[in-house]
């Protein structure tokens, strides 16, 4: 698998999206593993949601506008999609636990 | 020019290392996800599990996109974003209601 020559302007904020990306993906995914209860746990994977999907999505849409050598703006639809929807699955997941919870309600 | 020509090509060396290890972040962050899903107490918490392994999912099929520079991979990214916003609404519809659709 051979990489063409990316030029700087794709490789120098793309190194940086791409390392606190992975980071941010990975500290919150470690807060899902290790909080103690789920309303603690929510906030973890809504990191990785939010900011982790920015940065990847912002890196491939540079990449393959170098690739193409013309602007590719459709992974925008995917951060759309996945800004627009991950409160709305949050909310729902939240309404069911705060249903089923009825121990936790002091 | 030639120290131009030297620069990109010494920058494409470390963004080919960031893409390596933007993957090994997601693998790592994927098997944490994986193992809440195992032992999460409550049904919630898997599916909070299974809702940060599809959106882990998505962004490791974008990074093997952003690797071979090809666009594939976007439009698996697109369906698995689509199918776990519905997957996850499904599931928590369930937990609250007891039931998906309602008659």
């Amino acid at each position: 698998m051979t990489m063409s020559e990316m030029p700087l302007w794709v490789t120098v904020p793309g190194t940086l999206l791409l390392v606190i990306g992975g980071l941010v993906t990975l500290i919150g995914s470690l807060g899902l593993l290790r909080l103690p209860d789920l309303y603690a746990r929510m906030h973890g994977p809504s990191m990785g949601t939010t900011i982790g999907t920015a940065s990847v999505l912002l890196v491939s849409l540079m990449v393959s506008s170098a690739a193409s050598e013309r602007p590719v703006i459709h992974e925008l639809l995917i951060t759309m999609l996945v800004v627009m929807s991950a409160p709305v699955s949050s909310m729902m997941l939240l309404k069911a636990a705060l249903y089923r919870d009825v121990q936790r309600w002091k | 020019m030639n120290t131009l020509a030297s620069l990109t090509s010494t920058f494409n060396a470390v963004f080919t290392q960031a893409v390596n290890f933007a993957q090994l972040c997601f693998a790592l962050a994927m098997l944490f996800a994986t193992v809440r899903l195992v032992k999460g107490p409550a049904a919630q918490d898997r599916v909070l599990a299974l809702d940060a392994l599809y959106t882990t999912g998505l962004l490791t099929l974008l990074t093997l996109g952003i690797r071979s520079q090809s666009t594939a991979y976007f439009d698996m990214a697109l369906l698995i974003a689509l199918f776990g916003f519905v997957g996850t609404l499904a599931l928590s519809r369930f937990l609250l209601r007891g039931e998906v659709i309602e008659p």
